[in-house]
């Protein structure tokens, strides 16, 4: 018996839970050569920026314990080439693609939405809010409602009602349950989160930090446990808001607990530098765990976790309410 | 491409440690120049990123072998470098562009410091298949850490070995030896694969002879196709653009005179998106 893994996120179904996480399938092509992409619930691109962008130095990355930290900048080609030549590749193969964007001010973010709200493939917009705030003196937009509001509602505003706008929010905030909530009231349709916390690693025979940016994004498994706390703490307080969760899975049981936690979707990031093929395994793995557990749906098992102790599993009780003569 | 390979046999080549693993699917697909990225670790690892390998040798044996080298300089070479024989190595591969092929039987030098030497091998194979003349060019910090002095021997016209500490062939680096070599066998190209700083020397020399030069970087990847954008450095384009490039898929091998290797490092102020042109501080 297999099981259904359909989901959605807002109104969109995807075929299954599982995506790239942005900026770590670039815009597809390199893991196309590894397998169909047909075969992801959706494509998450790299961030597109309004300009094109070198990224920083290098070394970009150092390994860390049980994770990475990186520092590559939002390298990448800007809106204009990613409209020529990204997009319309993946358009033409219908492949599902959940557009992340980044940008510095408020009117970037809103001429990001603007380029993209008539580009046909666009299946979901996937706002980055952790990129620093030049209005603001460099601060960043996730770690305080309003701004993460202000960008949201500007974005929401211009894009079209039938594309979700997805809220990516950063856990290295005082209260993430307030800026989820800040977002959700300003238009988000669903919240994804998390990214990359800042991290930083020192080489110790070079003595000097190991990134030329000093510090980096930090991700890996080393991260799952922040995520699952991110995406428990937002679904216990908006549970109808669809979350995609992200941050160190490496394998169906993680994606599984991020799914339990309230996730509806599973970003896959790291995991990929170490595989190109893990969002299938990961898909599978997942799959394997719900039917020997007696799932029939994904769907069943969003937020599960939160049911008060004591109480049998929703889907349990379905199943023997059925098997009543 | 991914495929669980068999190691068949491991051992020591000087300083340096080869595994010979049986990799059906890599061996049949590769070109001289490609290199493989490898899982360490084991299952249970947490050492996320993949090592990227160069491959000094292919065979048809077993269904098709490649020989991996590598220096232990970290926990996960350190545990690649106690692999034994039947123990099961992830790979993904072949990767990156070979290098581009004379169509004419030409003279080439070839030149490797300390184990980059180690992927000059099969293309020097592939050049004598071509009735190229293969002249090698060989360093190191001292005796041991040159690798592949004999095989190198056996099939170039010449060999010139050089250390810094004078304990095996002429004292100095490789480009103290390189010109001479160049002008000695009139050569019509250079290919060369070491630390990036002997890629820029090697690079000036073949300039002011106004020869050819492919160059195999080294840069530190996280995944080796091309997603993670780590192991970019500038290289200028067709169109004389400088961009950062990704050494893994763009590259590893580059014309010499492209890179910009006093830039390596560093986001030259006229590349393509550097910061400035109205791009900002983020990480």
């Amino acid at each position: 018996m297999s099981v259904d893994m359909r989901t959605f996120l807002a109104h969109v179904e995807l075929a299954n839970p599982i995506t790239t996480a942005a900026g770590c399938a670039a815009s597809g092509r390199e893991l196309a050569q590894f397998f169909d992409l047909h075969r992801l619930g959706a494509l998450t691109t790299r961030s597109i920026t309004m300009a094109p962008r070198a990224g920083r130095p290098t070394p970009r990355m150092a390994e860390t314990p049980s994770g990475m930290l990186n520092a590559v900048g939002l390298q990448g080609p800007g809106i204009d080439a990613f409209l020529e030549r990204e997009l319309p590749w993946l358009a033409q193969r219908g492949i599902k693609t959940i557009v992340s964007i980044g940008g510095g001010t408020v009117a970037e973010y809103s001429e990001l939405a603007r380029r993209l709200a008539d580009a046909p493939g666009v299946t979901a917009l996937e706002v980055n809010l952790s990129c620093p705030n030049i209005e603001d003196r460099g601060r960043v937009f996730a770690r305080e409602g309003s701004a993460a509001a202000e960008v949201i509602a500007s974005v929401r505003s211009i894009m079209r009602y039938d594309v979700p706008v997805v809220a990516k929010l950063a856990p290295d905030v005082a209260d993430i349950v307030s800026v989820a909530r800040a977002c959700v009231d300003a238009g988000a349709d669903a919240l994804s989160m998390i990214n990359n916390p800042l991290g930083m690693a020192i080489d110790t025979e070079a003595l000097r930090p190991s990134l030329a940016a000093v510090t980096g994004g930090l991700s890996g498994p080393a991260i799952l446990p922040l995520a699952v706390r991110c995406v428990w703490q937002v679904h216990a307080a908006l549970p109808g808001v669809p979350l995609i969760g992200i941050g160190g899975v490496m394998s169906g049981r993680d994606a599984f607990q991020l799914v339990l936690a309230g996730a509806c979707v599973v970003g896959v990031g790291t995991a990929l530098f170490h595989d190109p093929y893990a969002c299938l395994r990961i898909e599978r793995e997942l799959e394997d765990l719900l039917r020997a557990r007696g799932f029939q749906r994904l769907a069943d098992a969003v937020g599960l976790a939160h049911r008060p102790p004591g109480s049998a599993p929703r889907h349990l009780l379905v199943d023997s309410e059925e098997s009543t003569p | 491409m991914q495929v669980t390979g068999t190691v068949l046999t491991t051992r020591r080549v000087d300083a340096y440690h080869a595994l010979t693993v049986v990799a059906p699917g890599i061996a049949e697909r590769y070109r001289p120049g490609h290199f493989v990225s490898v899982a360490v670790g084991g299952g249970q690892t947490s050492m996320v990123t993949r090592r990227a390998l160069s491959i000094h040798d292919v065979k048809s044996d077993y269904g098709g072998t490649v020989e991996l080298v590598f220096t232990a300089r970290g926990p996960g070479t350190a545990w690649l470098a106690e692999r034994r024989a039947r123990d099961t190595l992830d790979l993904v591969g072949p990767l990156g562009r070979p290098f581009p092929l004379p169509r004419d039987p030409v003279h080439c030098v070839l030149v490797g410091a300390e184990y980059g030497s180690a992927l000059l091998f099969p293309l020097a194979d592939a050049l004598l298949a071509r009735g190229c003349r293969v002249d090698f060019v060989l360093g190191g910090t001292g005796a041991e850490r040159v690798f592949g002095a004999m095989r190198a021997r056996r099939i170039a016209e010449t060999t010139t070995l050089t250390t810094e500490d004078g304990s095996l062939g002429l004292r100095g680096k490789v480009t103290d030896a390189l010109p001479s070599v160049i002008a000695d066998t009139r050569a019509d190209a250079v290919y060369a694969c070491a630390p990036m700083e002997t890629l820029r020397a090697v690079t000036a020399v073949s300039m002011e002879f106004d020869i050819p030069v492919q160059v195999a970087v080294e840069e530190s990847m996280a995944c080796g196709i091309g997603v993670c954008m780590t192991c970019v450095l500038p290289v200028i384009g067709d169109d004389g653009v400088t961009r950062m490039v990704r050494a893994c898929a763009e590259g590893p091998v580059f014309r010499g005179e492209r890179v910009r290797f006093e830039d390596v490092g560093t986001i030259p102020f006229d590349a393509l998106g550097a910061p400035g042109g109205g791009a900002r501080h983020v990480s």
